[in-house]
């Protein structure tokens, strides 16, 4: 029966994610504009692009997945959602792992996707595009994940987006320089098994403690 | 099956809301909770559905105490608060089906529900579409969804009209007669049968102050 509650709980969530408002498709579109912007900024020389382009990718993925995370608990804390769902029979911690995993869904998950394609566009080297992929793969979980406890955290703040990119976006860090630094071993030539382990390594890492924590912060939040 | 509240205390950002409340309410039993605004109804009606921290006391429902297995608690109680917990973006018949799947109830408990509050006119129809007492409606169909013995209901008529009050009326009775509880926050007169009533009073230390010349204003 738990099972079946989150499956109902992910299917809700994605359902209201696609929908007008929902916020579903913005992250991705913010992630091929801001990836289109910069070779007007920076020029079109093939080198300098394709040096830059793993930083770059890697630093519109963080951006992107910022956007909809505001509305993760919000949205449900407004309209007594999130009341409801702590009688509901699924624990909270499970909650919050169901919603990071839809917020993954509707924002890394089609990023990975289209990264090769944009890649391709700022000039990276075809060698360094597994390497692109196969982080952003691994890599971005760890965003919704951390991105969660940043949003229970903020839950009953009013105009609680802005706080919450303060808080979020240093403890993105790690997963932007092994990340990146995966793209610029792959790019000149070098193993980038290393920095991709490390990469997963974080998302593994916020899996294990980020719906405890937001579970605790929803709590305290709710009173 | 009864709910016990004993010497129940609560604390909300420094104030004491409620304190040394006592009540029992056995299954087959209705209570109107009243009292005037901002005593502390939905306090404590959030107190019991586990969604407000104990600062004393501690109330008992099938076996489990509040202040040591919250979330079993939490398994026989319905809630149903200011808010409707409805989507907007969903259908009528979304939003109870989702509820009722992740609460883990039945596809005929869903329709059935829809139809105790007379949705089913309207099951197809997007909740933004909907006014503030079709909402309320659909946050009411909620507690048909599954059993659970004890049901929590706060202001549930406001924006109701006569009809639909009569609907919630019979369904919190077929409620009560199944043996189960029903504890009503509520202003107006519901004709249920037993009706029981918890009347919360303001604290004696509020009425004090509002007596001393020398505090008026204080608060």
């Amino acid at each position: 029966m738990v099972s079946g509650s989150s499956r109902a709980l992910l299917g809700r969530d994605l359902n209201l994610a696609l929908r007008l408002g929902g916020g579903g498709g913005v992250a991705v579109a913010f992630f091929v504009l801001t990836a289109v912007l910069v070779p007007l900024g920076v020029g079109k020389e093939a080198g300098l692009l394709g040096r830059v382009a793993g930083g770059v990718l890697w630093i519109a993925a963080l951006l992107a997945a910022l956007l909809s995370l505001d509305r993760m608990f919000q949205a449900d804390h407004e309209d007594g959602t999130l009341d409801q769902l702590m009688i509901a029979p699924i624990p909270l911690e499970q909650v919050v792992l169901v919603k990071a995993t839809a917020h993954w869904l509707t924002t890394g998950l089609p990023m990975t996707a289209i990264a090769p394609l944009l890649g391709l566009m700022l000039s990276l080297p075809l060698e360094a595009l597994p390497a692109l992929v196969i982080g952003l793969g691994v890599g971005t979980p760890a965003l919704s994940l951390i991105g969660a406890i940043g949003a229970s955290v903020t839950v009953g703040v009013r105009r609680g987006g802005l706080l919450l990119s303060i808080l979020v976006l240093p403890l993105y860090i790690p997963s932007l320089v092994f990340g990146a630094r995966a793209v610029e071993q792959a790019r000149v030539a070098l193993d980038p098994t290393p920095a991709l382990l490390l990469t997963g390594a974080i998302s593994l890492f916020a899996a294990a403690i980020a719906p405890f924590a937001a579970a605790a912060a929803l709590r305290i939040n709710l009173r | 099956m009864e709910i016990v509240i004993d010497k129940l205390k609560v604390v909300r950002s420094g104030r004491v809301v409620l304190r040394d409340l006592d009540f029992r309410l056995q299954g087959g039993q209705a209570a109107a909770l009243r009292g005037p605004n901002g005593v502390g109804k939905s306090t404590l009606l959030r107190t019991l559905a586990g969604l407000l921290p104990l600062a004393g006391g501690d109330v008992r429902l099938a076996g489990r105490a509040l202040a040591t297995d919250r979330a079993g608690l939490q398994e026989n109680i319905a809630y149903a608060g200011h808010l409707d917990a409805v989507k907007s973006q969903l259908s009528v018949v979304e939003n109870i089906a989702y509820w009722s799947k992740i609460y883990g109830g039945s596809a005929e408990r869903t329709e059935e529900s829809l139809d105790l509050l007379g949705l089913t006119s309207i099951r197809n129809r997007a909740v933004a579409e909907c006014s503030a007492g079709q909402k309320r409606r659909l946050g009411l169909a909620r507690l048909a969804v599954v059993d659970r013995p004890l049901w929590l209901l706060d202001e549930p008529t406001v924006s109701l009209d006569q009809e639909a009050v009569a609907l919630l009326t019979s369904l919190v009775q077929r409620h009560v007669d199944a043996g189960h509880m029903a504890l009503i926050a509520t202003h107006v007169d519901l004709a249920l049968d037993p009706l029981h009533e918890l009347r919360l009073t303001p604290p004696a230390h509020a009425r004090r102050t509002e007596a001393d010349p020398f505090l008026e204003g204080a608060w």
